[in-house]
């Protein structure tokens, strides 16, 4: 809370390094550049999760849900309304925003397993609308017939379709805008209540914070970061299909923040990093690359509960 | 005008009567001691009056207003502070972080994205007041949760006081504690009552410190109301002997 001193800023300089150079020292050490983009956007996924997870102390396993309709938002939009990348972009965080927040006030009064319980419901909802709507979402085959478009500005156009640097970069713009407002709201004083909360329910309550409320407003701008995370997910791979719903999907976000560490502000991105990388690496050699996960997840959660982060900071503090 | 006014209030668990029709009525400024043996209902009293629960009947009337059916949020943007038996702070953050965050929400800042540099400084120096006032000054940086148990229940303290509260709810301010401990709380809440003219309401087992600081005290026996009066009154009152002090005593 005090001046913030070089040492804890390092981290961040760190992170913010590897991501800016990602195009050209990932495909040197064997991965290619979607493969960078896929990282950043779960990654901002999943610190999309952990704004309500580690922050305000709230488990949802119902995030697929939002990450999904940021998806058919934007694949939606693109293919049936209007040809246009941002258009897109902002129709699946509107459309995932607004559904969190008409369905937050019909879970934000329960707690621990029951809320988990009732958002992987709600979740459950909209996978099916969109596995049995086949003549608007495509059903089970996913939505084609659609691709991202080059980005039109007055003065030149970036071309994102054709170049995945291009798109990499704009995907890392909108991550640093999304993690930089998430970090300035947990500094701020509204921050501090979604911690309060994390804290001690009762003694937040008898702060005098409305805490259904604040747990209400941490839910909506979580689930609209994640709705940002699945608009470009869609836009990364032209596609979408009813998996981004499922909740399984929901389960892969909480494992990404848990295997990176849910106190570290970096954590989830890390466990996105490391979730994407063995998955690419493993799927490679195995139809059961998820029993590996499974493993690797329940190792780290054995002998470093606090994460991969975690872990390392502990390492460095001793 | 009276502060409070606790009218014929009662809470029912299934077929248990944990309060049954209790009355009571705190002025301004006044320290009022709840005791009673274990069982008694005093808790369950305190969390009518905060509004951890919803009485079954009877009404709570604060400042003329009838709160009854506020919750709890609500009853502390209207004055109400409490502690708990069983301290609840934010463990793992800092004596400074716990004090600053009740500051903040006092100061009507739980909603905002950011401070101005002035409501900054102001905040900073409120959080300053308040542990030098609690004596935590010399532990602002370490984690609460970390802290010996005394200075846990102090920082507590100073959270609700953050709240500028009008009545404070002290539930068994020096439990658990050592002699030392117990005397320097004693001296704290004196402090608070005497110097800040802040209205009190705690309950405690301990009679040494009941004797010391309340003008007034409520006897409370199977939730019903046992007796109430000054120190003096309470100590010769043979129903209370028989019920409680002669217990305590044997």
């Amino acid at each position: 809370m005090d001046a913030p001193n070089l040492n804890k800023q390092i981290p961040s300089i760190v992170v913010w390094l590897l991501l800016l150079a990602m195009p050209y020292w990932l495909p040197a050490i064997g991965g290619y550049v979607e493969l960078g983009s896929e990282v950043v956007v779960l990654g901002l996924a999943a610190m999309a999760l952990n704004f309500l997870l580690g922050y305000t102390g709230v488990l949802s396993f119902g995030h697929a849900a939002y990450f999904g309709l940021g998806a058919y938002g934007a694949a939606m939009t693109i293919r049936y309304l209007v040809p246009s990348t941002g258009l897109g972009i902002v129709v699946g965080i509107v459309v995932g925003t607004v559904a969190a927040a008409i369905i937050g006030p019909l879970i934000i009064r329960l707690r621990g397993v029951y809320f988990a319980m009732v958002t992987i419901a709600f979740g459950q909802v909209f996978y099916f609308i969109a596995f049995r709507w086949n003549n608007v979402t495509g059903g089970d085959d996913g939505l084609t017939g659609w691709t991202r478009l080059p980005l039109h500005f007055g003065f030149a156009t970036i071309d994102i379709q054709n170049n995945p640097n291009a798109f990499y970069y704009l995907v890392l713009a909108l991550f640093a805008v999304s993690v930089g407002v998430m970090a300035w709201l947990l500094r701020s004083p509204f921050g501090r209540t979604l911690i309060a909360i994390r804290e001690n329910e009762r003694r937040a309550r008898f702060l005098g914070i409305p805490v259904d409320q604040h747990i209400w407003m941490s839910w909506v701008i979580s689930c609209g970061f994640v709705s940002l995370a699945g608009a470009l997910y869609a836009l990364l791979n032209n596609f979408v299909d009813p998996r981004a719903l499922y909740w399984t999907q929901s389960g892969d976000f909480v494992i990404m923040a848990v295997l990176g560490g849910m106190r570290s502000f970096w954590g989830p991105l890390i466990g996105a990093a490391i979730y994407v990388v063995l998955r690419d690496y493993l799927s490679s050699q195995t139809e059961n690359w998820q029993s590996f996960i499974g493993l690797f997840f329940v190792l780290v959660v054995l002998f470093f509960p606090r994460g991969v982060l975690g872990m390392i900071r502990r390492k460095v503090m001793s | 005008m009276s502060l409070l006014r606790v009218e014929n209030v009662s809470k029912q668990f299934g077929s248990l009567i944990a309060v049954d029709g209790v009355s009571m009525t705190v002025e301004p400024g006044e320290l009022r001691a709840i005791i009673g043996p274990n069982g008694a209902g005093k808790t369950t009293f305190f969390n009518l009056i905060s509004g951890f629960l919803t009485q079954t009947s009877g009404r709570i009337v604060f400042e003329d207003d009838d709160i009854s059916e506020l919750l709890p949020a609500r009853r502390v943007w209207r004055g109400i502070a409490r502690t708990f038996q069983i301290t609840e702070v934010f463990p793992e953050l800092s004596v400074r972080e716990n004090l600053r965050t009740a500051v903040e929400v006092a100061a009507g800042f739980r909603l905002s994205p950011w401070l101005s540099g002035d409501a900054d400084g102001e905040i900073r120096a409120r959080v300053t007041e308040l542990m030098d006032m609690g004596g935590l000054a010399e532990k602002a940086d370490r984690l609460v949760g970390e802290l010996a148990h005394g200075d846990q229940r102090a920082t507590e303290i100073m959270m609700a006081l953050a709240l500028k509260p009008r009545l404070l709810l002290l539930d068994e301010p020096t439990a658990g504690m050592g002699d030392q401990e117990t005397y320097d709380i004693t001296q704290l809440i004196r402090k608070l009552h005497r110097d800040q003219k802040l209205t009190i309401v705690l309950i405690e087992h301990d009679m040494r410190v009941v004797f010391h600081l309340a003008d007034r005290i409520m006897v409370l026996a199977e939730g019903k109301m046992l007796a109430e009066g000054t120190p003096q009154d309470i100590a010769a009152n043979e129903a209370v002997q028989a019920a409680y002090l002669g217990k305590t005593a044997a």
